[in-house]
């Protein structure tokens, strides 16, 4: 790390907890010295190391060894054969964060930075306002290694996330309002505090966490870019980090240039970046969220000019999916792959489905698939549309009329 | 009866810690003015060097983004709410 940086104007801050640039409120970013990077990190020393988010570390910002979250990422990069065939793609991989450590989604990615760095700036307690999957890692995370935290939440958010962050011990607040209230809530409380936001004013830090997923997926697809990828779009940070990873990737000369899409995924009942990346608009119309996608449920997407920029430089597209197609797709990608993804997942798949079925992701093609949460966490959204199961008594000849009556069914 | 404009965080050095100040102008962009000569400086933090809102400051009237109602143009009438709101990242 050399410096805070602001995307903006360019004005340079020391490297500690704040994230709007003072005099344009631009985002700060960190800014890196990658002559010096590009000396150490190689492949060979890359895969020499645990598989974990913490084999690129130099291109993480943390001054010392990571102390939160060491086993975070590297989770696995599966080829879909059977979803592809469904598509009616050549060849479809999906990211699966399903399966991250410790709480089941990419946040453990950005989370394990941005406490690590929190550690090291000296605070004692973390804080963040999240549409869930935030609230849940930091509160695991902040546990594992003794912080306190402060989570704030939409009030009307799943019962399995608020479940999943008050089993850590962290306080869990719920806000009556939309997660961009939430958000301006906690940017007044940021400033009061001096706790360590991690959406806030450790922004710089926490974001970079992220761009972990696309040095994995360059990494796994055997030291390349794939030619489309496919991300959920909430604020639009993911999409613009995983940009930001291929082309670190590309200036370290660890994959060699090469054409790529970064394509964005929304709900259609939250989709101001797609609704403006589909006008040919470089500014979005902020909304009030109404989707079953809680994750992605940000109605003024800090990032999304930035999101809108990275679709317009690589040639991608954008699409949204509506309430009853998140739930088929989640299904989909269950009964194809073997993989339960939480609502945001739905959105990838079916924004996936929708961006082939239109030859924007053309069939001969391949594509990567960034499926970032986990299904069990968002059992209300499909509650009601997987069917019952049915009972029997303990009774082989019931079991026998059971199979029967089905086949009759299935003839 | 006058409009009240918010001030966030950043910009309250500028209003001697005012979170609540008000003013009388007719459309955004005089708010703006008269916002500069009581508290100097904060014009340019607000604005770019074309005169447009800079796009990381939300501005609402009532909780509506001015840019989809008239920019600076947006009239503003007794006992509106102005609020000046820095974009958070967030999920």
């Amino acid at each position: 790390m050399k410096a805070l940086k602001c995307r903006e104007c360019g004005r340079e801050y020391p490297l500690t907890a704040t994230h709007v640039c003072e005099f344009d409120f631009g985002p700060l970013e960190v800014a890196y010295d990658y002559d010096r990077i590009k000396k150490s990190l190689t492949r060979a020393a890359i895969q020499s190391r645990p598989k974990t988010m913490w084999r690129y570390r130099e291109l993480l910002p943390v001054a010392n060894e990571p102390t939160v979250g060491l086993q975070a990422g590297f989770t696995p990069l599966i080829k879909a054969d059977r979803l592809a065939k469904k598509l009616g793609i050549r060849e479809l991989w999906i990211k699966n964060d399903t399966v991250n450590y410790p709480t089941l989604s990419f946040k453990d990615r950005v989370v394990s930075v941005a406490l690590s760095r929190s550690k090291e700036l000296g605070f004692d307690t973390v804080a963040c306002a999240s549409t869930g999957n935030l609230a849940n890692s930091v509160a695991a995370q902040a546990a594992s290694v003794g912080l306190k935290s402060y989570v704030f939440i939409p009030s009307d958010l799943e019962q399995g996330k608020i479940l999943n962050s008050l089993i850590y011990g962290a306080k869990v607040i719920g806000i009556k309002g939309h997660y961009d209230e939430v958000n301006r809530l906690c940017a007044e409380i940021a400033g009061k505090f001096g706790w360590a936001f991690v959406n806030v004013n450790m922004r710089p830090y926490y974001a970079e966490g992220s761009k972990s997923m696309a040095y994995e997926i360059a990494e796994q697809f055997g030291w390349r870019i794939p030619r489309h990828t496919v991300v959920p779009m909430a604020s639009g940070s993911l999409l613009t980090k995983i940009q930001k990873g291929y082309q670190e990737f590309i200036k370290l000369g660890l994959v060699s240039e090469t054409k790529y899409a970064v394509h964005g995924a929304q709900a259609t009942g939250c989709s101001p970046i797609s609704v403006a990346q589909k006008a040919g608009l470089d500014f979005f119309k902020p909304v009030k969220p109404n989707t079953i996608a809680k994750s992605l449920a940000i109605g003024t997407p800090a990032d999304g000019f930035y999101a809108l920029r990275v679709m317009r430089d690589t040639q991608a597209a954008a699409d949204d999916v509506t309430d009853d197609e998140i739930r088929d797709a989640i299904k989909l990608l269950a009964e194809t792959e073997g993989i339960f993804a939480e609502t945001a997942g739905g959105v990838t798949v079916g924004v996936a489905k929708k961006l082939i079925a239109s030859g924007k992701i053309p069939r001969d093609d391949s594509a990567v698939l960034c499926v970032t949460g986990n299904g069990l966490k968002t059992l209300d959204a499909v509650d009601g549309y997987v069917g019952k199961p049915r009972e029997i008594k303990p009774s082989l000849r019931e079991f026998e009329a059971l199979l029967a009556n089905e086949e009759k069914v299935n003839a | 009866m006058p409009k009240k404009v918010r001030i966030p965080t950043p910009l309250r050095k500028l209003t001697n810690n005012e979170e609540l100040v008000e003013v009388t102008a007719a459309t955004i962009g005089e708010a703006i003015v008269e916002l500069q000569t009581r508290f100097p400086g904060i014009q340019e933090r607000l604005v770019d060097e074309k005169g447009e809102v800079r796009r990381f400051v939300n501005v609402y009237v009532n909780e509506e983004d001015i840019r989809f109602l008239k920019n600076k143009q947006t009239p503003l009438k007794d006992g509106d709410e102005i609020s000046i709101i820095p974009a958070i990242a967030g999920g």
